[in-house]
């Protein structure tokens, strides 16, 4: 893959840098496209978050700042890697799903609601293409009723998520769950919104607890 | 002598006072019995500082309970004196106490007190104590004691401690104190939440849930020493400890197998036995006083209830003790076995709720909204428990039939977990 980026690259930067459609010719708009293809690939196939559609130029261009040096220097897959959403930068990198870290729950409930799977999913892929890594799940609850009661509510939504990672093949070493009850509410009004707030399971890395 | 006398008189006076210039306990009346019984205390002979401080807190002991109405006395009266009965007669009150205090010769002072019976003009009792200055407030709740008991035949509480935990911003402290809110201490002061506290039926320890390890994790705390040891830490949550009535074992909640479960073990953390199972949560367990049966909350029925289970027959049925109403929460036996304390839910309000173990009948105790942990004096007449006034965590308490309701509250700080201790013999 690497080979046909290079081949195609020596001593044509116009031809990237050009607007697109006019003067460009057929063939090497092809080869660009195969290129940006490749590109695009490599990224799905590390399970990435979706880039813009195949064969759409708006949406590759749109991209390509990057893509660019990839093609004019050799060092081409350190740039991918900044894509890569397997890597632990992914978890801290506001554009990557693996940011978002809770998933809020109904009064009185430990239910996973079907809103939160597409979550859940992109971080169990996380955890098995990084097998060293850990989570530790922090079960919450909102601040009405018995405060014991509100911890083991707490552990049943940090274990709802803990079952929803493991349906997901994330190995059951990688995942522990504990509650900190009504102890460590995210937002302190006695208000409905406030509440709902309250109510989640937050999924902590190895680092991160 | 004259001057050390004098010392040590101040030395108490300065003692009774000096628990007050920080964040105590404040105990507020708001409610009492229908019908209290008449009682004077009279000033005790002796050194005045000494009378006066240790009078003053048998009779706010005395009214705090609810039970009685002060009568004055005019005028100090002894222990070996003939109380004045018509006067006192013509004043109201049923009974009278009167008392002396003196120096023994290493310091430390006797104080003699004797009750009577106003109408019958006939002594009902008498009692002496030896005690340093500082001890003055530990003697005063004792002669409290002693009246309460002569007079109610029920033993007093007001030599007891209580436990609690005080949050304030980014602080949260385990308390104890004596059971009026002063001479507070702290057990232990933490960054991360204190919840659970449980005392030992012996009174010398304290087992609790502390977070410090960023997760729930019981502790047992030995409050002469200082020293402490982990009981449960298992992957997962650790909570909700409770002794058993021979202080041999705790009862507490683990999430180790999955979900919150039920499981006991020695007091020093060792066999660790589950002792009941379902698919959902079970907490909150609590040995009724007899040690036949653990209550707790389970939400087994689809919402959360009181259950119980006979720890005699391991592996036999949970029996449901609660069915009105979607939340029961939080059983707390009586001292005597017959009632049951819990927290109900009605209609979004949390109220503390007390039923009888024999009829079911239940008996709403409160007319707040945020009530938790709820906490039985050791006698069993009143109620300590957790609730909020105007956005902050206080204390409360209520006696068994609802009538007497006392508010204790800290200034600036949220109140909270309250546990009273058992008696000190």
């Amino acid at each position: 893959m690497r080979a046909r980026l290079s081949r195609n690259t020596p001593g044509r930067p116009k031809y990237f840098l050009a607007p697109w459609g006019q003067n460009v010719a057929k063939r090497r708009f092809r080869g660009g496209i195969i290129a940006l293809s490749a590109l695009t690939l490599l990224l799905a196939a590390c399970g990435s978050q979706p880039p813009a559609p195949e064969q759409n130029p708006a949406g590759v261009e749109s991209r390509t700042p990057g893509a660019v040096k990839v093609d004019t220097t050799p060092v081409a897959p350190v740039k991918l890697e900044t894509f890569d959403p397997s890597s632990i930068a992914a978890l801290k990198d506001p554009r990557s799903p693996l940011s978002k870290r809770s998933v809020y729950f109904d009064y009185d409930s430990y239910v996973v609601k079907d809103e939160f799977q597409a979550l859940l999913t992109a971080h169990g892929k996380f955890l098995s293409a990084n097998p060293t890594m850990k989570m530790l799940i922090q079960g919450n609850a909102d601040e009405r009723g018995s405060r014991e009661y509100n911890l083991a509510l707490g552990q049943k939504r940090a274990d709802a998520v803990k079952k929803a990672l493991a349906l997901l093949g994330t190995r059951e070493d990688q995942l522990e769950s504990v509650s900190l009850g009504e102890e460590k509410p995210a937002c302190t009004d006695a208000s409905d919104e406030c509440w709902a707030k309250n109510r989640r399971g937050d999924m902590l890395y190895s680092g991160e607890f | 002598m004259r001057l050390h006398r004098l010392f040590l008189g101040c030395a108490a006076a300065l003692a009774l006072c000096s628990a007050s210039s920080h964040a105590q306990l404040t105990v507020e009346i708001t409610g009492a019995g229908a019908n209290r019984l008449p009682v004077a205390i009279a000033d005790f002979r002796g050194e005045r500082f000494v009378t006066q401080a240790l009078a003053s807190v048998v009779r706010a002991d005395l009214e705090r309970s609810g039970l009685f109405r002060l009568i004055d006395a005019a005028g100090p009266l002894a222990d070996n004196a003939t109380p004045p009965f018509d006067d006192l007669k013509e004043r109201g009150a049923d009974a009278v106490a009167g008392g002396s205090v003196s120096t023994v010769a290493d310091g430390r002072y006797e104080t003699r007190v004797r009750l009577s019976d106003v109408p019958k003009q006939a002594a009902l009792g008498s009692a002496a104590y030896l005690h340093t200055g500082a001890q003055l407030r530990a003697t005063a709740h004792r002669i409290a004691d002693f009246i309460y008991e002569k007079l109610t035949g029920e033993p007093g509480v007001f030599s007891t401690r209580i436990a609690y935990v005080v949050k304030s911003t980014g602080r949260y402290e385990l308390k104890i104190a004596d059971a009026d809110g002063n001479n507070d201490q702290a057990a232990l002061a933490s960054r991360e939440p204190i919840i659970s506290p449980a005392w030992s039926p012996d009174g010398g320890k304290l087992a609790y849930v502390s977070f410090e390890a960023k997760k729930p994790v019981v502790y047992v705390h030995d409050l002469a020493s200082g020293r402490r040891h982990v009981a449960a830490n298992f992957k997962g949550s650790n909570s909700a400890p409770a002794w058993s009535p021979t202080g041999k074992q705790l009862a507490v909640v683990l999430s180790k197998d999955g979900s919150s479960q039920l499981y006991v073990v020695n007091a020093d953390g060792s066999g660790v036995t589950r002792i009941a199972s379902s698919s959902g949560i079970d907490t909150e367990p609590r040995w009724s006083p007899d040690g036949q049966f653990i209550y707790f909350t389970s939400d087994r029925g689809g919402s959360p209830q009181i259950y119980r289970i006979a720890t005699s027959s391991a592996g036999a049925g949970a029996e449901r003790v609660t069915f009105e109403g979607s939340y029961n929460v939080t059983p707390r036996p009586s001292p005597d076995g017959k009632s049951l304390a819990f927290i109900a839910r009605n209609g979004g309000r949390f109220q503390l709720a007390l039923m009888d173990l024999a009829t079911k009948q239940t008996q709403i105790l409160t007319d707040s909204a945020k009530d938790e942990s709820p906490s039985f004096a050791p006698n069993g007449r009143m109620i300590l428990y957790a609730t909020e006034i105007g956005g902050r965590g206080v204390l409360a308490a209520v006696s068994s039939d609802g009538r007497v309701k006392q508010k204790l509250s800290v200034q600036a700080a949220d109140v909270r977990e309250p546990a009273w201790g058992p008696l000190v013999r």
